[in-house]
């Protein structure tokens, strides 16, 4: 406990230097509701604690001139749900941001955050997977962009190089007529972890598919990006047939583990009834756009 | 290894204190600025009896290191009542017995009033979301929201 140290840096190189330095006792600090209940538990004792939230990127929120989004990694979801225009633009990656907690953890926590605690049951993970986002990275070798879907590596760990920090997601100009949802399994009604997690992005031309991207949440080590399950919607109008097709390519994704909130079996068989009704909410939403 | 010296304001006036660097927002109310009116259930993040306000935003102090607050503006409970005259939300969980043991009352109460600034008149659909952070284990849900409900109208209807 005694030679734990924090630092605040306010720009990004000072945060890399110190992360470097100090090597894999650093823990970076976003929103705290994971980091802090893990050292609390006796988890995780960083010798050094990064705040990375008086840095201006981090925390920031930008729609650019072409229809991208740019979202600091550190910025709760209680205010990214007041921007004008993200949840318009892209209500399912929202909706999922938002579902992480309690009101009171959504003053702090980020789509940044859950992502590096590598849980495959975050619930920002599978809508982030499904819009197609990617996250900038800044490290002692400097800046590179990855999809989100390679960041997770499995429970508890990702794929960052030692001193990288996720500084911001981008997420790619809408075409028209696209829509997007996340839909979450729990036991509960609030508050609790995702069984199974889907998110749907898709595009619709005069109601036939003509993009889609489907990420599947808490059924593998890892939040899964499934392609079978877009092929199979992907030139089709939606109906039954390729609704069906795609939740059987979700069920065949699922690598899940059996535990008290959901046996293997149940698990499986509810990504595919997740599929369809997360699809069809997307559908709706393209629709109306 | 010297203590971290945290400047902040607290309920509108300036605060200083002490604190190690794994401290809580929480540890350093309680313990250093002697604020004990936010109590620790949990201190995981997962019944907001330590609820406070963090530049106007919900939080929970046990989810917050105390030397993040350097710089910032926090409210607590100590800082709802206007002097001896009780926050409407006060004066209605007493009227209208909306507590038992009183553990969760500071963190409901906190949770309340920024509900109320952000949505002067939620529906109790709006109220028992809002609140499913905060968790009292005497299971007196109804009464306190039904409190929350009746001072919405009453503070609408004294502001016309």
């Amino acid at each position: 406990m005694t030679d734990v140290r924090y630092l605040a840096p306010s720009t990004l190189d000072e945060a890399i230097s110190a992360f470097v330095a100090a090597g894999s006792a650093a823990r970076i600090l976003a929103g705290g509701t994971d980091l802090l209940v893990q050292m609390r538990s006796g988890a995780v004792r960083p010798g050094v604690i990064i705040d990375i939230k008086k840095i201006a990127e981090m925390t920031s929120i930008q729609e650019t001139s072409d229809g991208q989004f740019r979202i600091g990694a550190a910025v709760p979801g209680a205010v990214l749900a007041e921007h004008a225009r993200f949840g318009r633009v892209w209500p399912g990656v929202l909706e999922a941001i938002n579902l992480i907690g309690s009101t009171q953890v959504q003053g702090r926590a980020s789509a940044g955050g859950n992502l590096c605690n590598g849980s495959p049951a975050g619930d920002s993970v599978p809508a982030l997977v499904a819009a197609g986002a990617t996250v900038m990275l800044q490290g002692p070798n400097g800046a590179r962009e990855m999809p989100v879907e390679k960041v997770p590596a499995g429970p508890g760990r990702t794929t960052l190089l030692p001193g990288e920090i996720v500084v911001s997601f981008m997420l790619p100009p809408r075409p028209r007529g696209s829509g997007d949802a996340y839909l979450r399994m729990i036991p509960r009604t609030e508050m609790d972890i995702a069984v199974v997690g889907v998110g749907v992005s898709l595009t619709l031309q005069d109601g036939v598919c003509t993009a889609a991207r489907i990420g599947l949440g808490a059924v593998a080590p890892t939040v899964l990006l499934v392609e079978a399950a877009a092929k199979a919607l992907i030139g089709s109008r939606l109906e039954a047939k390729a609704l069906e097709a795609a939740a059987s390519a979700c069920s065949a994704a699922c690598r899940p583990i059996d535990d008290k909130r959901g046996t293997i079996a149940y698990r499986t068989k509810i990504a595919g009834v997740l599929l369809q009704r997360t699809a069809r909410i997307a559908a709706k939403r393209a629709e109306g756009n | 290894m010297a203590k971290l010296h945290v400047s902040t304001t607290i309920n509108g006036e300036p605060a200083e204190f002490l604190c190690e660097p794994t401290d809580t927002m929480l540890d350093a109310l309680r313990g250093p600025l002697g604020l004990t009116g936010s109590k620790e259930g949990c201190a995981s993040g997962d019944c907001g009896a330590c609820s406070i306000m963090l530049d106007d935003r919900l939080v929970c102090s046990c989810l917050m290191l105390a030397a993040e607050a350097q710089g910032h503006e926090l409210q607590t409970i100590e800082g709802m009542a206007l002097g001896d005259k009780l926050h409407p939300l006060q004066q209605k969980f007493l009227e209208t017995a909306a507590l038992q043991c009183g553990i969760c009352t500071s963190g409901m109460l906190v949770a309340s009033d920024a509900l109320l600034r952000k949505n002067p008149r939620p529906t109790e659909e709006e109220i028992r979301f809002w609140l499913a952070g905060n968790l009292c284990r005497c299971t007196g849900y109804d009464k306190i929201v039904r409190a929350v409900q009746e001072t919405a109208s009453e503070m609408a209807e004294a502001a016309q």
